[in-house]
C-alpha cells in the first residue's frame, strides 16, 4: 500500500542538527552584551574614580570636619573644609527651583492630560520639549542678564539681590525642570485607565473633581517619581548656578545673596589647574562623592516609584 | 418621562445645579492650569527674544570667522564651532553604535529573569539621571589622567560626553526597536533565519527612523552640554581649530560660558550672539529629527 | 487523488463509540511526518494544552479545529519550535518529525524552521519590495542558485506571479490583504520546506481572497504536508483531508482552561459521523 501511496518519492532522512557552528551569532551576542555591560562599567568607573581620591581626602581632612564644618575655603593658604555652605546653598537653590517646577509642572501635566484638546496638545507638548532642549549655559545667561536685573528692580524685602544670587538661579532652574516634571507626571496620568475617569464622570463629577480626586491620586506614585526626578536634576545642575549664583561659599538662607553649590564648586575647582594629588584636587572628588551619593539615592527612589505605577496599570 | 401618575413625579431638572461658587472653582482651576503652561512658554519666548536682541550687534560674519580675543569687538567663535564639530563627530561615532548595540541586547536577547540583565536595566536608568558634572569627574580621573591618560584632548572630551548621552541613545533605541511588530520577527524566524539575521535585516532597518530621531536628540543634548568639559580643560584660550584627536579644544557652550564670565559688558554681547548660533544649530538638528520622524516613521 | 481516496476507503476502520487513542489510524499507510505522544505545552505553571497524541500524514492537509482558546495555535507553534520565542513556554511529551524528537538534544530550531515553514494569521510581509520578501529566505539560508528564478518559481507556485511580475520592486505593503497572504505563502515556499503550517491564514481576508488561498492549498498539497489551524469549519471541511477537533476543559478549582484533543479522523467522518458527542455538538453549532 505504501507503494500505491508513494506516487512521489519520499524525502531523504533528515538531519536536524545544526549544520553550521554559527560562531558569528555567538560573537555578535557577546558584542551586544558588551555594549549593554559598558553601562555597568561606566558606573563602576565613576565609583572608582570618586572613591580613591575621596578616601585619601578623608585621610587628610577628618570626615566630621568635612560634614559639619561651617566654612568652606579649600583653596586658600590656610584651608577650611566644612562642606555645609555648599550643601545649604544646593538645598536652598533646589528648594526655590522645586517651588517653581513642581506646581507649574504638575499643572501643565494635568492640563495636557485632562484638559487640552488633541490639537492644542500637539502644539504644547513639543513646545515644552523645546524648553528641555535649551542648553543650561543659555539658562544661566538668561538668569544673569535678564532675571537678576528684573529681581533687583522689583525686590520688596531687605537688600536687593546681588549680581550673583540664589533666587535668580533657582527660579530659572525651576523653569528648566518644568518639562521633566510635566512629562513624567503626564506619562503617569495617561497610564490611569479611562474606565476610572468614566466611572467618576458617570457619578456626575466635574472635570476638576475627576482631575484632582481620581486621576492625580491614581497617578500619585508616578507624580512623586516626577518630583523626585526634578529634585535630582536640580541638585545636579551646574551651569546655571555657576553663572548666576556665583562662586562665593556662603552659609545663609537669604536667597538674595551670592552662594556656591556643590556642583558650582566642582566646576570652578576644575577650572583652576589643581595639581593631581594635592588636597585641593581631592576636594573635587570628595564633593563629587557627596553629590553622586545624593543623586544615586534619589534616583533609586524615583526608579522604584515609576516601576510601581507601571506594575499597577500596564 | 412616562410617569405612572403624572402628578407624583417631579420632572427632573437637568440644568446645572451647581452653585456660582463651584462654577467659579471649576473655571478658576482651568485658568490656573493654563496660566502655568503660559508661564513656561512665556519664559521660553522671553528668553529667545532677549538673547537675539542682546546678541544682534555681533551677529555677523566676524563672529564665526574670528578666534577668541581679549578685545570684545574682535572676539569670535571659530575655534569653538570647529571644536563642537569635532566633538560631535566622535560622540556620534561612539555613542550610536554602543547605544544601539546595548538596546538590541536588552530588547532582543536579554532574559529579564536574570539578575544581571535587570542590573543593567536599572543601572542605565540611574546613569540617565547622574549629574553631568559627575561625568566630568569620571573623564578627569579615568580618561584625562589616571587610567587612560589621554590628557585634555578632543578625544577625552568627546568620550566623556559620549558616556553622558549613552543612556539617552539606549532608551530611545529601545523604544524604537520595541515598536517593531512581533509579526515581523516571527516572519523572519519562521523562514529559518538566525536571531542576528532577523535583527540586522528586518528589525533594525524598520527601527532606523526611531533610532535616528533618538540619536539626533542625544547629540543635541551633547552639543549643549558644558559642565563636564569644565573639568577637562576646554575653557582655555584656544585660537586654533582642532587638527586631530589629541588636539586641545573648546566647544560652543564652554566658549559662551567663558565670554559670560568676562567682566566687560561687551563680552555679554558676544556671548549672546554665540548663543544664537548654538540655538540655531540645535534648531536645525531638531528639525531634522522631526522630519525623519514624520517622513520615515512608520505607524504599525 | 483518486488513488488516495480509494485506498483510504479500504483502510477505514469502523468508528468506535468512545475516544480511544489506540484506534487504528486511517492514514497509517502513508508516511508519518509528525508523531505526537503525550504532548503538553505550559506557559509558566499554566498548562495550555495537554496530552496530545496524533499523527500527521505526509502530503495531506490536516486541519485543527475547535473553539477559541483550546490551544490549537499553541500546538501548531510546537511543530516549528516557534514556542521557543516565548521564554515561559515549556513543552512536555514528544513531538517527532520523521522519527526525530523536535525538542531533542542537538536539534537546531533554525534547521527545523527551514524544513517546516509557517504562514501566520495576519499577513506579515516585510516592509520591503515583493522580490526582497521572497528572496529573504534563500538569502539568509545561503541557498545557491539564481534567486530571481526562485522568486519567479515561488510566486508562480503561489499563483501570484501574473499579478505582480511587473512590480517586483514595489513595496509588498502596497498589495491587497489576500495578495499579501499569498506572498507570505510564496515566501515560505521559496526555501523549499516539506511542511507548511498555517495559522488561521484566512481570518483576516475577505471570502474571495479566502477562496484563492484555499484553491492554492488544494493545488500544492500534492507536494507539501500542510497543517492548518482554522476556526472556520466550512473551510476545514472544504480543504482538509484529516481533521483534529480540540476543546477546552475547565478546571473548576483553579479556574484555568486547558485544551485537549477530542478526536482525529478523516474529515468526512468528523463532519458526518463523529465518534465523540462533543465534536458533534460543536459541528452542529450547539457548543462553542
Amino acid at each position: 500500500m505504501a507503494a500505491i501511496e508513494g506516487a512521489v518519492a519520499p524525502r531523504p532522512v533528515v538531519n536536524l542538527g545544526a549544520t553550521k557552528n554559527r560562531y558569528g551569532e555567538k560573537l555578535v551576542l557577546a558584542l551586544l552584551f558588551g555594549c549593554a555591560a559598558l553601562s555597568v562599567g561606566t558606573t563602576v568607573a565613576i565609583v572608582v574614580s570618586l572613591l580613591r581620591p575621596t578616601v585619601e581626602f578623608f585621610d587628610e581632612v577628618g570626615i566630621v570636619e568635612f560634614l559639619t564644618g561651617r566654612v568652606w575655603s579649600p583653596l586658600f593658604a590656610s584651608p577650611s573644609f566644612g562642606v555645609l555652605p555648599l550643601v545649604s546653598a544646593t538645598l536652598l537653590i533646589t528648594a526655590i527651583a522645586l517651588a517653581v517646577a513642581l506646581p507649574v509642572g504638575l499643572a501643565a501635566a494635568i492640563y495636557l492630560s485632562e484638559y487640552a484638546r488633541p490639537r492644542v496638545r500637539r502644539v504644547l507638548k513639543p513646545t515644552l520639549e523645546v524648553l528641555a532642549g535649551i542648553p543650561t549655559v543659555v539658562y544661566g545667561f538668561f538668569a544673569l542678564t535678564f532675571v537678576t536685573p528684573l529681581l533687583q528692580d522689583i525686590w520688596l524685602v531687605g537688600d536687593p539681590p546681588a549680581i550673583f544670587n540664589a533666587m535668580s538661579a533657582g527660579l530659572v532652574m525651576g523653569i528648566m525642570i518644568v518639562p521633566t516634571v510635566a512629562s513624567v507626571s503626564e506619562d503617569a496620568m495617561s497610564a490611569v485607565p479611562q474606565a476610572l475617569r468614566n466611572g467618576a464622570a458617570a457619578l456626575g463629577s466635574t472635570r476638576l473633581q475627576i482631575s484632582t480626586r481620581v486621576v492625580v491620586p491614581a497617578a500619585l506614585s508616578g507624580i512623586v517619581a516626577a518630583f523626585v526626578l526634578g529634585f535630582s536634576r536640580a541638585i545636579g545642575e551646574t551651569m546655571i548656578v555657576l553663572i548666576a549664583a556665583g562662586i562665593t561659599p556662603t552659609l545663609s538662607i537669604n536667597p538674595a545673596k551670592a552662594m556656591q553649590t556643590m556642583t558650582a564648586f566642582i566646576g570652578q575647582a576644575g577650572l583652576g589647574d589643581q595639581s593631581t594629588g594635592s588636597t585641593g584636587y581631592k576636594t573635587i572628588f570628595a564633593v563629587g562623592s557627596l553629590l553622586f551619593a545624593a543623586t544615586f539615592l534619589v534616583n533609586m527612589v524615583s526608579i522604584r516609584l515609576v516601576r510601581r505605577y507601571r506594575e499597577v496599570y500596564e | 418621562m412616562s410617569a405612572f401618575s403624572a402628578g407624583a413625579v417631579e420632572v427632573p431638572d437637568l440644568k446645572r445645579r451647581s452653585s456660582v461658587l463651584s462654577v467659579l472653582k471649576e473655571r478658576g482651576f482651568s485658568a490656573l492650569l493654563l496660566a502655568s503652561v503660559g508661564i513656561a512658554i512665556l519664559t521660553l519666548v522671553t528668553l529667545l527674544f532677549q538673547v537675539v536682541v542682546d546678541g544682534a550687534p555681533r551677529l555677523n560674519a566676524d563672529l564665526v570667522n574670528n578666534f577668541p580675543s581679549s578685545r570684545p569687538a574682535r572676539a569670535g567663535i571659530q575655534s569653538a564651532i570647529w571644536g563642537t564639530v569635532w566633538v560631535m563627530g566622535i560622540v556620534a561615532a561612539t555613542c550610536i553604535p554602543l547605544g544601539v548595540g546595548a538596546a538590541i541586547y536588552l530588547e532582543e536577547y536579554a532574559d529579564n529573569s536574570r539578575w544581571y540583565n535587570r542590573l543593567i536595566e536599572v543601572n542605565i536608568q540611574n546613569l540617565a539621571a547622574v549629574p553631568s558634572i559627575v561625568y566630568g569627574i569620571l573623564g578627569l580621573a579615568f580618561l584625562a589622567r589616571g587610567f587612560l591618560d589621554l590628557g585634555f584632548t578632543v578625544l577625552t572630551g568627546a568620550l566623556t560626553l559620549s558616556l553622558l548621552v549613552l543612556p539617552v541613545v539606549i532608551i530611545a533605541s529601545r523604544e524604537a526597536i520595541r515598536a517593531v511588530p512581533r509579526s515581523l520577527r516571527e516572519a523572519a524566524l519562521a523562514l529559518g533565519a538566525t536571531p542576528w539575521q532577523t535583527v540586522s535585516r528586518q528589525v533594525l532597518p524598520a527601527a532606523v527612523p526611531g533610532i535616528a530621531t533618538g540619536a539626533i536628540l542625544a547629540l543635541s543634548r551633547a552639543i549643549g552640554e558644558a559642565a563636564p568639559l569644565l573639568l577637562l580643560g576646554a575653557l582655555s584660550f584656544i585660537t586654533f581649530n582642532p587638527d586631530g584627536l589629541d588636539s586641545q579644544f573648546t566647544v560652543l557652550p564652554i566658549q559662551i560660558f567663558g565670554y559670560i564670565s568676562r567682566p566687560q559688558a561687551e563680552f555679554k554681547v558676544v556671548a549672546a550672539a554665540a548663543i544664537v548660533v548654538l540655538l540655531a544649530i540645535l534648531l536645525v538638528m531638531n528639525s531634522i529629527a522631526i522630519m525623519v520622524r514624520n517622513r520615515y516613521g512608520r505607524r504599525w | 487523488m483518486d488513488i488516495r481516496t480509494k485506498t483510504a476507503e479500504v483502510d477505514t476502520a469502523t468508528p468506535q463509540a468512545t475516544h480511544a487513542p489506540a484506534r487504528p489510524d486511517v492514514f497509517e499507510h502513508t508516511a508519518k511526518v509528525f508523531e505526537l505522544s503525550g504532548l503538553s505545552v505550559y506557559y509558566g505553571a499554566y498548562r495550555a494544552i495537554r496530552d496530545v497524541d496524533l499523527v500527521v500524514p505526509e502530503r495531506r492537509i490536516t486541519a485543527f479545529i475547535g473553539p477559541s482558546g483550546c490551544g490549537k495555535t499553541t500546538l501548531l507553534r510546537c511543530f516549528n519550535r516557534m514556542n521557543d520565542l516565548i521564554p515561559s513556554a515549556r513543552v512536555e511529551g514528544r513531538i517527532s518529525y520523521h522519527g526525530i524528537d523536535l525538542y531533542g538534544e542537538g536539534v537546531d530550531a533554525m534547521e527545523v524552521r527551514t524544513r517546516i515553514g509557517m504562514v501566520f494569521q495576519k499577513p506579515n510581509p516585510f516592509p520591503k519590495s515583493i522580490r526582497d520578501n521572497i528572496a529573504f529566505g534563500p538569502k539568509v539560508l545561503k541557498i545557491k542558485g539564481d534567486h530571481d528564478e526562485i522568486v519567479e518559481r515561488s510566486l508562480r507556485r503561489a499563483a501570484l506571479w501574473d499579478e505582480v511580475k511587473d512590480r517586483l520592486k514595489d513595496s509588498a505593503l502596497g498589495l491587497s490583504g489576500g495578495q499579501q497572504q499569498r506572498l507570505c505563502i510564496a515566501r515560505a515556499l521559496a526555501v523549499d520546506p516539506e511542511v507548511i503550517l498555517m495559522d488561521e491564514p484566512c481570518s483576516a481576508l475577505d471570502p474571495i481572497a479566502t477562496g484563492r488561498i484555499e484553491d492554492l492549498m488544494e493545488e500544492i498539497k500534492s507536494e507539501y504536508t500542510i497543517i492548518i489551524v482554522t476556526h472556520n469549519m466550512q473551510q476545514a471541511a472544504r480543504v482538509s483531508d484529516r481533521c483534529a477537533f480540540f476543546t477546552t476543559e475547565v478546571n473548576e478549582r483553579s479556574d484555568t482552561r486547558t485544551g485537549v484533543l477530542v478526536e482525529l479522523d478523516r474529515t468526512e467522518t468528523i463532519f458526518s459521523n463523529p465518534s465523540d458527542e462533543r465534536t458533534e455538538h460543536y459541528i452542529t453549532g450547539r457548543f462553542g
